[in-house]
């Protein structure tokens, strides 16, 4: 049987939780923002542990094997300065031709290197906290990439220091794709829930000509994602409604539970 | 529960959430993440008062909350009500009993990320829901089973080598000593 006092503790918690969840969505972000701040110490001492762990490992190399790797890597960098060298001779030629064309110069890509901290912790979303916020110039709906180039989601929360990343397959992350070869359209959308390499493109013509190996880039329409960034390749079609579209399975390109660092791209 | 047991308590929560959310050695072998807090809650409610549980739930399920794409405070009810459950019928348990424990982890860890995905659904998200799930609240439930016994186990030896000490009597009564006389 409820008593008097587990009444007052019932009606308690649910009118905290109603007011928390009926709070403006700026408010419920600040405050979330807030709380978030508070795992900053554990997560500080985590990565020094790691680092410090890290430092370690490289003391114990041996010499000889540092030489080596040191030697390894200054023909690599000779090897990298002739050639930017050579791109930056081609670039200029470039420019020059567009100007003469009158074609609109394509503007650089700016990319940020960020480290991921954090993981969801709850099952049913598919999200990481990256370590540059809106004082590294960020905002949200930016395009996250891997380190390959692969696009892996999108900002969707930006706090001082930290940001929320949606992944793809997260059913809060669409995007608008075409098909490289064919130039056929759909919706790359959400997958299961265990099947974080692959996710479904929907909305794709019934007379699509669509072959496994076939790649799968950003459409540029949407607004959020620029055109051309590498998604994945088709694995096998399918068709529902009846036969009056498609659904490909696409394997993602990006190993989305393998990111330690992402690029994020500015627009 | 004295104060010290509620410091653990809690702190043990906070560091339970930062290890779901930074750690992922579980997920990558098994497919799913494992939730500690309704594991916490059934010692919370079997040792703690009313107050004490309510606050676990709050803070518990805002701290989850804050680092999962969660809404926040969708996770705080589901841990309450579990708590509560398990509080007024506190009296029928045997919370000694370490099969006790594993089948009220079981069913608080089962019921938990049910109510919260129910929550989630009618509020208008749209969680990641499907097949899989089933395997995901299978370990979930699994893994809540067992981490419950050793919260307990952690929780009783926390309390045994650091809190403070019962003072036991003895029954030793000096007005009842009886004065022998020449």
């Amino acid at each position: 049987m409820l008593k008097r006092s587990h009444y007052i503790a019932l009606g308690l918690v649910m009118l905290l939780t109603l007011t928390i969840m009926n709070l403006p969505s700026r408010t419920k972000a600040r405050v979330k923002q807030g709380i978030a701040s508070l795992f900053a110490p554990p997560f500080g001492l985590t990565r020094s542990a790691r680092e410090t762990a890290s430092k370690a490992g490289d003391y114990v190399l041996p010499r000889s094997e540092l030489i080596k790797q040191n030697e390894a890597l200054r023909v690599e960098n000779e090897h990298l300065k002739l050639q930017l060298q050579e791109a930056e001779k081609t670039d200029k030629e470039n420019a020059q031709l567009h100007k003469l064309l009158g074609l609109q110069q394509r503007t650089q890509l700016k990319l940020r290197l960020a480290n991921v901290v954090l993981r969801e912790p709850a099952n049913w979303w598919r999200t990481i906290k990256i370590d540059l916020g809106t004082r590294d110039g960020l905002s949200n709906n930016l395009p996250v990439l891997t380190i390959d180039g692969y696009l892996a989601g999108r900002i969707a929360s930006v706090s001082l220091t930290s940001s929320q990343v949606v992944l793809l397959g997260d059913p809060n992350c669409k995007v608008h794709a075409r098909v490289e070869e064919t130039g056929d359209t759909g919706v790359v959308g959400a997958s299961g829930p265990l099947d974080s390499e692959f996710v479904e493109m929907n909305y794709l013509s019934k007379t699509a000509t669509l072959k496994p190996g076939q790649n799968i880039k950003t459409s540029g329409d949407g607004g959020i994602f620029p055109r051309d960034i590498p998604i994945g390749k088709i694995v096998d079609t399918h068709s529902v409604e009846y036969g009056l579209a498609t659904v490909a399975r696409v394997k993602l390109g990006a190993n989305l539970n393998a990111l330690e660092q992402v690029w994020v791209r500015f627009k | 529960m004295n104060w010290f047991s509620a410091i653990t308590v809690f702190l043990t929560a906070f560091l339970a959430v930062f290890w779901e959310a930074a750690f992922n050695g579980i997920r990558h072998w098994i497919g799913a993440q494992i939730d500690l807090l309704p594991a916490i809650m059934v010692y919370v409610a079997l040792s703690g008062s009313i107050g004490m549980m309510a606050t676990f739930a709050v803070l518990g399920g805002l701290w989850f909350d804050s680092l999962s794409a969660n809404p926040l405070g969708v996770t705080v009810l589901p841990l309450f009500f579990i708590g509560l459950a398990i509080y007024i019928n506190r009296d029928l348990i045997l919370r000694d009993q370490t099969f006790a424990q594993f089948v009220l982890g079981l069913a608080a860890s089962s019921l938990a990320p049910v109510m919260t995905l129910l929550f989630l659904l009618t509020t208008g998200h749209e969680p990641l829901f499907g097949w899989g799930t089933i395997w995901q609240l299978i370990v979930m439930t699994l893994g809540g089973a067992i981490a419950t016994p050793i919260f307990f186990e952690f929780f009783n030896f926390v309390n045994r080598v650091l809190g403070p000490r019962t003072y036991s009597e003895t029954s030793f009564r000096p007005d009842r000593e009886i004065r022998r006389g020449r």
